[in-house]
């Protein structure tokens, strides 16, 4: 599931990500900013759809995680997904504009975080070198 | 000047003026040229799923706000909701309020929330009906057998 080989446009045609937030505008924009690089998108509303998504055998190449959502929210989420031993790339996805809640979402076990909107050059940065999977 | 061209350079015009006043920023933009042959209606479908949120959080945050004693961490959440959304379509000037409006919940200031809670409703209400204009203006062309033109 994970890797895969890139299309003509650089973009990877195997790449499979989870959007995690509890907005339908919000994940609805980052689906569209994410298929729109050939990468294959899947949704989660609150952090704990999306613990229950590997607990049940998921696995996905990077994932964006909101930070305050109802049920579980991103910094919850992020530390039990780490301590199930999930080692996918996992990027913060906030508005808020605190740095210490950008930090302390950081020391949950994100790789890093960013501020509201996602863009597809921010989206992009993301995507690893190919081969090195 | 053919329908067409009149048409598109009054597309041009008007999404100008969004951009100018401040109504969207390059967010929309960047969401209009995704559009494609595959998703021919993103945008619409977007917004409209936008104003139905919209509609549903000044509600709540309305009730909210009338309640003795408020619940000001309530009313900020739907807020927080409001800033993500709106800053994920471009909706800028109700991004905007809602930066200010947080900052009111912080404050505990019912009076300030209700007048923010006012500018974001007629903020909405605006650009609903600028969207709206723009959208037409966008199915005219189709229907006058041209394509919507790229955006910059």
């Amino acid at each position: 599931m994970a890797g895969g080989e890139e299309n003509s446009d650089g973009g990877k045609t195997d790449f499979h990500v989870l959007v995690v937030d509890d907005s339908t505008v919000v994940r609805m924009v980052h689906r569209m900013l994410m298929t729109s690089l050939g990468w294959k998108v899947q949704e989660a509303k609150n952090g704990k759809e999306a613990v229950d998504l590997h607990i049940n055998g998921a696995y996905f190449d990077l994932i964006f995680m909101d930070m305050e959502m109802p049920i579980m929210n991103g910094p919850t989420a992020t530390r039990e997904l780490r301590a199930m031993g999930v080692k996918s790339n996992i990027i913060g996805v906030t508005s808020c504009t605190f740095e210490s809640a950008h930090k302390d979402f950081i020391e949950a076990g994100l790789n890093h975080c960013v501020s509201k909107p996602l863009t597809i050059a921010m989206i992009s940065s993301f995507l690893p070198d190919s081969n090195n999977k | 000047m053919d329908l067409l061209s009149q048409l598109r350079g009054q597309i041009a015009d008007f999404s100008a003026f969004l951009h100018r006043e401040g109504f969207v920023d390059d967010q929309f933009t960047q969401l209009q040229k995704l559009r494609d042959e595959s998703s021919p209606g993103f945008v619409v479908e977007v917004v409209s799923l936008f104003f139905e949120d919209c509609e549903k959080l000044v509600n709540n945050m309305a009730k909210a706000l009338e309640q003795q004693i408020v619940d000001f961490k309530q009313v900020d959440s739907h807020v927080h909701q409001l800033k993500g959304s709106s800053s994920s379509i471009g909706a800028a000037r109700i991004h905007n309020v809602c930066i200010a409006f947080k900052t009111c919940c912080e404050d505990q200031n019912r009076d300030g929330c209700v007048r923010c809670l006012q500018q974001v409703n007629h903020e909405c209400i605006q650009l609903k009906n600028n969207l709206q204009t723009l959208f037409k203006l966008e199915q005219q062309i189709i229907a006058a057998g041209g394509s919507i033109p790229a955006m910059q």
